[in-house]
């Protein structure tokens, strides 16, 4: 687990209350911090799973896997069949991002209470999660969670002595960003290379092996127990009318002590720099941040009071919540080097299925290279924005879709620096 | 090599023959194998048993970053090159490695011992620069760091 981590005091807590508190492997430990609590109170009192579905859509929960869909909604659009299919998207592979492997590996049975809950309210009797394989240590503690909770009934045949039944099977990744996107990961699921599919139709429609399919991230399934246990209302207290709840941030860069904090939906950048991350390294000048990781957004000193909730950031900054991460920058940090290394990623990223997002990625690295050793700037910058909008409107996937938005966030705030900038970049 | 055949088809059969499996039977024969990659003969067991053809196997195998076709050293490391960790001592770290190890990325040291490669984010960024060998994670990864780890790999091989 990351140190630097903030006092807890400092936050708002409900998907990472328990960890570093409890014992993660320990199914009694989760148990005696109200693990399985919402389970047993929906088998209990017997609630039928349109009623957590309701809850769930009055506590206004949106997707924590970066777009902020709102997860009743994607519960009630599911088409009906007799066969569904919960997958919990585990891939974390935005970088700059690690606050799904917190809950992986610090509280696996919340997460396990979360797939199940979800299950029941979808009528799943399945579900998959599907884990980065990178992440040893997440692959471990959640196949040993899963097993607990079976041997202790909250898993398989007749749940809780209920005709409910549901079980959990891990799937490892193998090394690809772009099975986080929901429908790669369903062909990495089947046992294919995960090439994105085209929608619609989605999951919901034609998902797992063509039946209907939810796909939620680890830290939106993770809000579900308490939500369950404590009642919408409860969530509510916590973030905003359009973003109840918490977000957990991932404070990394310039800044005295990085690490993640779980904060209500909505505090300033300014609280997560300055008081969670403990201000710019060194006394040091905000220059901006890389919020969201890759696909995510610039912003300037300007924009260090936005409100970190789904739609302030792109209302009021042209930015993104995304995952949550935020990548601090100081006064000497170099937004066109940071660009660069972000543009390869993506062209050692895309998938290579369509041809915009292939050759395109490699054009923006060259581009913007070309860019920084030319004569004529300006000009060269403009292609690069014109290219990046061009991929935008014709790429299979939102992977091709994501660099405009880097892209443009940077030149916006920091042409200038684009412009004058004396070391031209390159790699090793 | 009929002792790698009985490997794989022992690794094989712990998992139902149906290609779901087919990701989690390639991680486990690469780990299985000495030289942690998959071999031509492996595929070509995996789509026997998965009942697939070879090219549907080969299309995933080489999709994937996590597998190689070729031989590697008996470790492989694995240093984090997204952009945090680039910013933050990744770029020195990956270059202070290959001046170590004597080696470019993808090549192998002399001795067989260590695979260098690269990754995407290892969601260890709040400790930027991180790098894995073998599966187990390490962050903060200073050169004298990376150093101590190389030894330690190096001296519990030698005392196997
Ligand atoms: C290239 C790409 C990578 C993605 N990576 C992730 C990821 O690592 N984790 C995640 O939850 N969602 C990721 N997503 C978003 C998923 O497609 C999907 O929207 C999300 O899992 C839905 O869950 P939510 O509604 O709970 O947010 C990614 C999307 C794209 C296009
Ligand atoms: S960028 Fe290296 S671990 Fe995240």
């Amino acid at each position: 687990m990351p140190r630097g981590k903030t006092d807890p005091k400092d936050s708002a807590r409900i998907v990472l209350a328990n960890c570093g508190a409890i014992d993660p492997e320990s199914l009694d430990a989760a148990v005696a911090a109200g693990a399985y609590e919402g389970l047993r109170k929906v088998i209990a009192e017997r609630i039928p799973p349109q009623a957590v579905v309701d809850e769930v859509t009055r506590s206004g929960l949106r997707g924590r896997g970066g777009a902020g869909f709102p997860t009743g909604k994607k519960w009630s659009l599911t088409a009906p069949g007799a066969v569904k299919y919960l997958v919990c998207n585990a891939d974390e592979g935005e970088p700059g991002t690690f606050k799904d492997r917190l809950i992986l590996e610090g509280d696996p049975h919340e997460l396990v209470e979360g797939m199940i809950l979800a299950g029941y309210a979808i009528g799943a009797r399945e579900g998959f999660v599907y884990i980065r394989g990178e992440y040893t240590r997440s692959i471990e503690r959640m196949t040993r969670a899963i097993d607990q909770a079976r041997a202790a009934g909250f898993l398989g045949e007749r749940i809780l002595g209920s005709d409910f039944a549901f079980d959990v099977v891990v799937k490892r990744g193998a090394g690809a960003y772009v099975c986080g996107d929901e429908t790669a990961l369903i062909e990495s699921i089947e046992g294919k290379r995960g090439f994105p599919r085209l929608k619609p139709p989605y999951p919901g429609q034609v998902g797992l092996w063509g039946h209907p399919t939810v796909v939620n991230n680890v830290e939106t399934l993770a809000n579900v127990p308490a939500i369950v246990r404590r009642g919408a209302a409860w969530f509510r207290s916590f973030g905003t009318p359009a973003s109840p709840g918490t977000k957990v941030f991932l404070i990394l860069g310039d800044v005295e002590r990085p690490g993640a904090i779980e904060a209500e939906m909505g505090t300033p950048l300014r609280t997560i720099v300055e008081e969670y991350g403990g201000g710019v390294r060194g006394g040091r000048r905000f220059k901006g941040a890389l919020i969201g990781g890759a696909a995510g957004a610039f912003v300037s000193e300007k924009q260090i009071d936005v409100a970190m909730d789904f739609d302030t950031p792109k209302a009021q900054a042209g930015a993104v919540l995304g995952s949550g991460s935020v990548l601090v920058l100081d006064e000497d940090a170099s937004v066109p080097k940071l660009l660069d290394e972000v543009l390869e990623f993506f062209e050692h990223e895309s998938c290579g299925q369509c041809t915009p997002c292939r050759a395109g990625t490699a054009q923006l690295v060259r581009i913007l290279r070309r860019a920084l050793t030319s004569e004529r700037r300006g000009e060269d910058l403009d292609r690069l924005v014109a290219l990046a909008q061009a991929m935008r409107d014709t790429s299979l996937c939102p992977l091709g879709q994501s660099p405009i938005l880097p892209i443009e966030s940077a030149l916006r705030h920091f042409r200038d620096e684009f412009l004058t900038c004396a070391v031209p970049v390159g790699r090793l | 090599m009929e002792r790698e055949e009985v490997a794989v088809r022992h690794v094989m059969e712990r998992y139902p023959a149906t290609r779901t499996n087919l990701l989690e039977i390639l991680h486990e024969i690469q780990r299985a194998e000495p030289r942690h990659y998959l071999s031509e003969a492996s595929l070509q067991a995996v789509a026997e048993y998965l009942r697939m053809p070879l090219a549907e196997v080969m299309d995933a195998a080489s999709f994937y970053s996590m597998y190689s076709l070729t031989p590697r050293g008996r470790h492989v490391v694995r240093v984090c090159v997204s952009p945090p960790c680039r910013l933050f001592g990744g770029e020195a770290l990956l270059k202070a490695l290959k001046e170590r190890l004597g080696v470019e990325v993808g090549q192998t040291t002399a001795d067989g011992a260590f695979t260098l490669e690269t990754s995407s984010c290892l969601g260890a960024c709040g400790n930027a620069p991180a790098l894995m060998i073998d599966g187990e994670l390490f962050d903060d990864v200073t050169d004298a760091k990376a150093a101590e780890i190389i030894y330690r790999v190096r001296r519990e091989d030698a005392t196997r």
